[in-house]
């Protein structure tokens, strides 16, 4: 009897999880534009690229156990691409601005050439980051690197690109970045309407994300990624090669960076090296981390929740910020080491667990509750 | 006799020098219930991983007309070779249906992977009943007793369809009752398998094993029926001559039920 109700609890739970996202389109794509202004949607959409990449940050550290501290790197990928179009969408015929600064006769680089395309735009915003990741993962998980090995190199790497783009000013804007984007692909960005869509562009590529992972937590895929991440050498006594394993995952979280890093650019108006080095990239795994890394809904909403505090308590007490995060991680941490979404899931097993019986086996259902929520 | 033979033939693991498995050869049939046994430091484990690709050996490890040695571990088990571990490995945070699923899976296009699962395998199910693990198909692997872990390793390689089951220890661990399970368990699933089984349990080798081979510091001291190895002289010195106590008195035991 109890098994029956058992099993069919589990059948229930991915159905639930489905009525969530769906709960948060209406809140993003219906409440949202109705209730906020104009400015407090433009923040919204800045947040939601955030939730773009650590929706990817879930799946590869949370279910794959990669702790991806450099995500940046893809984020920049997708953001320099999409800046780069509308640099040159703006300019028109003309060389842009900032690299006529320096020597008025300044050429084209050859590298932006591709990018006055919408069509290589597009596609380079999602095939580059498949690309690099896939060769980078592909080396890294077939010679076996990983835990903090992992996490420093690709640490490292957000550190490089971020030096590379600052050292590079005339082909790439180096620190001040590229900005002043009119239009987006033939759109006046200055038109509220045309923001708007571009939010909706945002939000709603954050709901499709989330029921991309939804389907990959609740499929074969997924159970197996949790197998790789708790026991990777098991999995290999089973036939698989771990190494592909991780590497989807990998490669997934890699191509949403992309995306969030893509539609940052003409949301945010502006893509600087400090968007993408290894203190956002660090940003954004503390989103993760706070929200619950394993969870479905705890990334996304982690991130924004880091987002807002950052544009409200971040601009308003600019100081202790930082300090406000770092003790809310360590709190985190510390406490709820699955992050805020782990805490209806404690709560229900500390209800459950009947008064003064043995308590060896509590901490299980709380764990395993997190894995399929 | 139906399906192939696991031979192994010379084999040599050294780590840096030391000889851990110096020449070993044996065989095992389907039918058969193969014991691999020897004090501490014999080398027995590690013949195991060799053999599934763990540990880097020379010397020949065939199973049928393939040459087991040199793959890659998950190559190997594609080929039908499957093992345990002394401590059971399963997937804790992970359901029995869903730990046996994913041993199910290597069988499955990589696109199928991308589906959930709807409904449980025949071979599952099977493998459930052969077990003793039906009652527990929802339950997190985590929770299992000790013996049940070890059984949802065994049914893990049955649904994997593994054709050379190597176990590394299945009983340790186990309650007297928990231990005879496990025994007529692997004598129903020998039946069509090559089941290879290190064990200390001098008890649980007399009473489950067909054959025995017997290591020591990593050469083959003795092969035979458990009665042929008990009587040989060579064991009787190891075992009580040299190993520790704790096998000496295991050995006892066994040579005063003989007596």
């Amino acid at each position: 009897m109890t098994k029956n109700q058992e099993s069919g609890m589990t059948k229930m739970k991915p159905w639930i999880s489905l009525g969530g996202i769906g709960v948060l389109a209406v809140l993003l794509l219906a409440v949202a534009p109705l209730v906020l202004s104009d400015h407090w949607l433009n923040n919204l959409g800045k947040y939601s690229c955030w939730a773009i990449a650590a929706v990817g940050i879930g799946l590869a550290w949370g279910r794959g156990g990669m702790l991806v501290m450099g995500q940046g790197v893809f984020f920049a990928l997708g953001a320099y691409s999409m800046a780069m179009h509308l640099t040159l969408e703006t300019a028109g015929d003309r060389v842009p601005g900032f690299m006529v600064l320096y020597d008025p006769l300044a050429p084209l680089p050859m590298f932006w050439e591709p990018f006055r395309s919408t069509g290589f735009t597009l596609l380079a915003i999602v095939l580059l980051p498949v690309v690099v990741a896939g060769a980078l993962g592909y080396a890294l998980f077939k010679r076996r690197v990983k835990g903090a090995y992992f996490a420093i190199l690709t640490q490292a790497l957000a550190v490089a690109l971020a030096t590379l783009i600052s050292s590079t000013i005339r082909e790439t804007g180096g620190d001040t970045g590229l900005s002043d984007f009119k239009y987006f692909f033939g759109f006046v960005l200055n038109d509220p309407a045309n923001r708007l869509m571009v939010y909706l562009i945002a939000a709603g590529l954050l709901i499709v994300c989330l029921l991309a992972v939804w389907q990959f937590y609740r499929s074969r895929f997924g159970e197996l990624l949790v197998a790789t991440r708790d026991a990777e050498e098991r999995v290999r006594f089973l036939g698989y090669d771990p190494a592909n394993v991780k590497l989807v995952a990998f490669v997934v979280s890699a191509l949403m960076a992309s995306i969030g890093g893509a539609m940052f650019v003409p949301i945010v108006g502006i893509i600087t090296p400090a968007e993408i080095g290894a203190a956002a990239s660090i940003l954004m795994i503390a989103g993760v981390a706070l929200g619950g890394r394993a969870s479905l809904f705890g990334p996304a909403l982690g991130a924004m929740a880091v987002g807002w505090g950052q544009s409200s308590l971040g601009s308003t007490w600019p100081d202790g910020w930082p300090y406000v995060l770092g003790l809310l991680f360590i709190v985190v941490i510390l406490f709820l080491p699955y992050g805020l979404s782990s805490l209806p899931a404690r709560f229900a097993a500390l209800r459950r667990r009947p008064p003064k019986e043995q308590p060896a086996p509590a901490p299980a259902p709380a764990e395993l509750e997190e894995v399929h929520s | 006799m139906t399906g192939a033979s696991l031979v192994v033939t010379d084999l040599r693991v050294e780590f840096s020098g030391f000889v851990a498995v110096g020449g070993v050869s044996f065989d095992a049939h389907p039918g058969e219930v193969r014991f691999l046994i020897g004090p501490n430091g014999a080398g027995k484990t590690t013949c195991i991983d060799a053999i599934t690709g763990l540990t880097k050996a020379t010397g020949s490890a065939r199973h049928g007309d393939q040459e087991l040695l040199g793959r890659p571990v998950h190559k190997i088990v594609r080929l039908g070779v499957g093992r345990t571990f002394q401590t059971a490995s399963v997937f804790d945070e992970l359901t029995v249906l869903q730990n046996l699923d994913i041993a199910a899976g290597r069988h499955r296009s990589s696109f199928s992977l991308l589906r959930a699962r709807r409904g449980v395998d025949p071979s599952i199910e099977h493998a459930l009943e052969e077990t003793g693990l039906t009652g527990e198909l929802t339950t997190p692997a985590g929770i299992l007793s000790h013996g049940q872990k070890q059984w949802l390793e065994i049914a893990m390689l049955l649904v994997q369809d593994a054709k050379v089951l190597l176990l590394d220890e299945p009983v340790a661990g186990m309650s007297q009752d928990e231990r005879t399970a496990t025994g007529e368990l692997l004598q129903r699933i020998a039946a069509k398998r090559i089941v290879l089984v290190v064990e200390h349990d001098m008890d649980f080798m007399r009473r489950f094993a067909t054959r025995v081979t017997v290591l020591h510091q990593g050469q083959v001291l003795s092969q035979g029926t458990v009665a042929e190895v008990q009587a040989d002289p060579k064991v009787q010195e190891v075992y009580l001559g040299t190993a520790g106590a704790a096998t000496t008195a295991a050995m006892a035991v066994v040579l005063e039920k003989e007596g």
